[in-house]
């Protein structure tokens, strides 16, 4: 089957031909299955806004493409709209960029620059808006009026209205509260899960990382670090914690464990699996440390 | 006189359209803080944290009760630039805060305001730049700085004021981890080398780890008070507050519901990891 | 595509250019926009062009980017070379064509205005370029300062000016990014006709308005913290000092000044 959307040898390099070129990303290639929820992580300045950006055309590869479906997304340069309607991309803080009278009208925004009208954009905006937890009574208030975590909502239904087949998210949950970051997470696992649409979560918390993807690639100074499950790559916490990056610390708890002689699983990363293997190890009796 | 700031029960209500009845974000705070300590104030959004904050330096002022600096009313109008000059405040958005477009000038602002003298102005911004660790970029604009690298020249420009208590209200929400921990340690370090009081609002649970006190507000109140050990050992009380426990702690509590003997103040990893060990030996 | 814009932007070096006084600069340009205005003769632009090319030099600012610089007002500097070629009678016309007629004086006239303009704008541009902002609105504080007896607001006015310098490259990143995030909601900022166009930059231009109010309003909040409370009694970190280099660049530009009005009037 081929991969939903795929990353092939994609270099992008800004200010070309003066003293200040530099390779926001270089010869990165990986592949996102349809239906996936992927992490993508890396610190600031490692190609992740540069990368995420080329996903719905916003930013041209340098050399390299963006297969979507199998279709290099810049085969038809003028069609090049289409591709944003279908890879769906939500900014860090997207509530910034709120600008209709009603909340209702926002999030018709994108829709209707697709294309739709009457009742099918009807449908979109309500179904939007009803996903993220938006109520109806919200729907005719100016989104100037909302708090700051119901914007973001708002904002984020904007971009489902368009009913893309894969969802980018940077950061959706930076300057949230602890409350309003689980309610968020859990309105995109819901998502997910419900409508099967690719998801690609850029995110700084690895723990939010660690309870939400299937896979996770690792970005360092414009290459691919690692990739793989979480288990696979958490199990690698010395080399993330050398690139800059934190792991959970769920898992610096088990690598503490480990030190310590007990036989813990290094790959360990939430706190439930953590207290089974525990529990388990406790069963089994005379363990002492 | 130990006490940097004391609240008494403090009150206060945004402005609301008349007719309405006002709503308090704060509704009798309580407080001292000593000086030369380290408090964090946690809570969820709309508990009345950043209110809290911002009447600790007459930004706000109190609806009823009142607020005291050193001794000094927040209410009075004469004692403003005094009060301000005693309790810096670094806000959120590094953006919005840097006035100049050079790193030194913009450090300067405050004791240009003040009306120091020129080589005294000098000596101050040498040295809050190398305070905050930012004395290579003196001249460097601050637009072209990372996040955590803004925050600290927003640090360094309310340390040109010699305050001897700063406030940051969200100042590391913003942030990416890295510039998260640059914030930590430069506030860390201020208040260890040179006995600045620190208050700092967040909601990052970790970053409330290492300080000397956590106050946990909720609906205009403070709802818990004391070490962090002691204020995070209320896991239930916490959640229902909107909050989370660190992971470690957590982790302690679901053994611990197993019928594990661990405490549940064991914060940092290491000590986690101990309390785990310990709790196995003895079987 | 927003960042190319050079209008203000400041090239730091340590050159005799940069290190002059910025009062001596705005006075040296000031000097130099009144010795174009005086000049009428090819002689004339012949000595303030090398001038320009010399303080270039000094400069090390690089011919190429100050010729950059006059890229924007490119559509300005044709359109009054070909107004004046065209449309100015004369006594002999080199070239009719229908009613476009090219005279000797069009000619003449043509080739000093654009002179004219393009010197007077890469000599604007040659102060902004060795002027860091803040020394430059530092010195118009300083120069301005007789008017405050006027009860003229200068600090006020000068505040202003640094401030939004201060912002310019953050409200360009702003733009920026909302642009992005509306193009990622299929928003079309090409196609239409002029008030479909107008009317595709509302997504736009709303929220940077919204965040400008909320800056403003957050960066007055900081000052206050600051301990900022207006122009009285403030101090400076860096007080301005005329240096001897200062003295001779002024008498310099006199003396080119002072020569181009005997050019003018000597008829040249």
């Amino acid at each position: 089957m081929t991969p939903i959307l795929e990353i092939k040898n994609l270099t992008h390099t800004y200010s070309v031909g003066t003293p200040f070129q530099r390779s926001a990303v270089e010869d990165v290639s990986f592949a996102v299955e349809e239906g996936e929820f992927l992490g993508l992580i890396g610190h600031t300045g490692s190609g992740k806004s540069t990368l995420i950006q080329h996903l719905n055309g916003l930013l041209k590869p340098t050399s390299g493409q963006i297969l979507l479906n199998g279709k290099d997304i810049w085969a038809e340069p003028k069609k090049i709209r289409d591709v944003r309607f279908q890879v769906g991309l939500v900014f860090q803080y997207p509530e910034y960029q709120l600008f209709e009278e009603t909340v209702y009208k926002d999030i018709a925004y994108g829709p209707t620059n697709k294309g739709l009208t009457g009742d099918a954009l009807d449908r979109c905006v309500r179904e939007a808006a009803r996903l993220v937890g938006v109520r109806d009574d919200q729907l005719n208030k100016s989104p100037f009026e909302l708090s700051g975590g119901q914007k973001r909502r708002v904002a984020l239904a904007g971009v489902l209205a368009m009913e893309p087949k894969v969802l980018v998210l940077d950061e959706p949950t930076a300057g949230l509260d602890p409350a309003g970051r689980e309610n968020l997470m859990a309105n995109i696992q819901n998502y997910h899960r419900n409508k099967g649409t690719t998801i690609i979560l850029v995110s700084h918390s690895m723990d939010e990382i660690a309870q939400n993807v299937d896979r996770i690639v690792v970005l360092k100074s414009a290459h691919v670090l690692m990739s793989g499950t979480p288990r696979k790559v958490f199990a690698w916490a010395e080399e993330l914690i050398s690139a800059g990056l934190d792991v959970p610390r769920i898992t610096q708890v088990a690598m503490a464990l480990r030190r310590r002689g007990l036989d813990i699983d290094p790959a360990v990363y939430t706190a439930d699996a953590l207290e089974k293997q525990l529990l388990a190890l406790r069963e089994e009796g005379d363990r002492p440390c | 006189m130990s006490e940097m700031i004391q609240t008494d029960s403090l009150r206060f209500s945004y402005p609301v359209d008349e007719g309405e009845k006002p709503v308090y974000a704060l509704r009798g705070v309580d407080l001292t803080i000593e000086k030369g300590s380290f408090t964090v104030i946690l809570g969820h959004n709309g508990s009345g944290k950043s209110t809290l904050a911002k009447t600790f330096n007459a930004v706000l002022l109190p609806a009823g009760g009142k607020v005291y600096v050193e001794g000094m009313d927040t209410l009075d109008q004469e004692l403003l630039l005094e009060i301000r000059q005693r309790v810096g405040m670094v806000f959120q958005n590094p953006d919005n805060q840097i006035v100049a477009n050079v790193v030194e000038e913009d450090v300067a602002f405050a004791p240009e305001n003040l009306g120091v003298p020129t080589e005294e102005i000098r000596r101050r911004v040498d040295a809050a730049l190398k305070a905050v660790g930012m004395e290579d970029f003196v001249t460097h604009a601050p637009h072209l700085l990372s996040g955590g690298q803004k925050q600290r020249i927003a640090i360094a420009g309310v340390i040109a004021m010699e305050p001897a208590c700063i406030v940051l209200d969200e100042s590391t929400a913003m942030l990416d981890p890295i510039g998260r921990r640059e914030v930590l340690t430069t506030v860390h370090r201020l208040n260890r080398e040179k006995g600045i009081t620190v208050i700092m609002i967040t909601h990052h649970m970790n970053e409330a780890e290492a300080a000397d006190r956590v106050i946990v507000m909720s609906d205009g109140r403070v709802e818990l008070d004391g070490t962090p050990a002691e204020v995070f050992k209320n896991v239930t009380r916490l959640r229902t507050m909107g909050l989370t426990v660190p992971d470690t702690v957590d982790l302690l509590d679901r053994l611990k519901r197993d019928g594990w003997d661990v405490p549940l103040d064991a914060l940092s990893v290491e000590d986690c990891a101990d309390a785990v060990c310990a709790c196995l030996g003895k079987k | 595509m927003l960042k190319d814009i050079t209008l203000g932007q400041y090239f730091p070096g340590d050159t005799p250019a940069h290190r002059l006084d910025p009062r001596t600069k705005i006075l040296l340009v000031l000097l130099y926009i009144i010795a174009l205005f005086c000049a009428k003769s090819l002689v004339s632009y012949g000595l303030l062009a090398l001038t320009l090319a010399l303080c270039v030099r000094i400069s090390k600012v690089g011919l190429k980017s100050l010729v950059r610089g006059l890229k924007p007002v490119l559509f300005i500097i044709v359109f009054t070379g070909v107004l004046n070629l065209f449309f100015t009678p004369g006594d002999v016309y080199l070239l009719a064509w229908g009613p476009f007629r090219i005279s000797d004086t069009g000619l003449r006239n043509a080739v000093y205005m654009v002179l004219r303009i393009m010197l007077l704008i890469m000599g604007t541009f040659l102060m902004t370029y060795t002027t860091s902002p803040i020394s430059l609105t530092d010195g118009l504080e300083r120069l301005l300062n007789g008017l405050k007896r006027f009860r003229f607001p200068v600090h006020e006015l000068t505040m202003i000016m640094s401030i939004a310098l201060r912002f310019i490259p953050t409200l360009i990143e702003e733009t920026d990014k909302i642009m992005s995030a509306q193009k990622a909601r299929g928003a079309d900022f090409e196609s239409g006709n002029l008030i479909e166009k107008a009317k595709a930059m509302i997504p736009i231009l709303v929220p940077l308005f919204i965040s400008a109010f909320r800056r403003a309003d957050e960066l007055a909040t900081a000052m206050e913290c600051r301990c900022y409370h207006g122009g009285e009694g403030r101090t400076k970190l860096h007080i301005l000092q005329y240096q001897r280099r200062d003295y001779i660049a002024l008498a310099l530009g006199t003396l080119i000044l002072g020569s181009v009005i005997f050019l003018h009037f000597r008829g040249l």
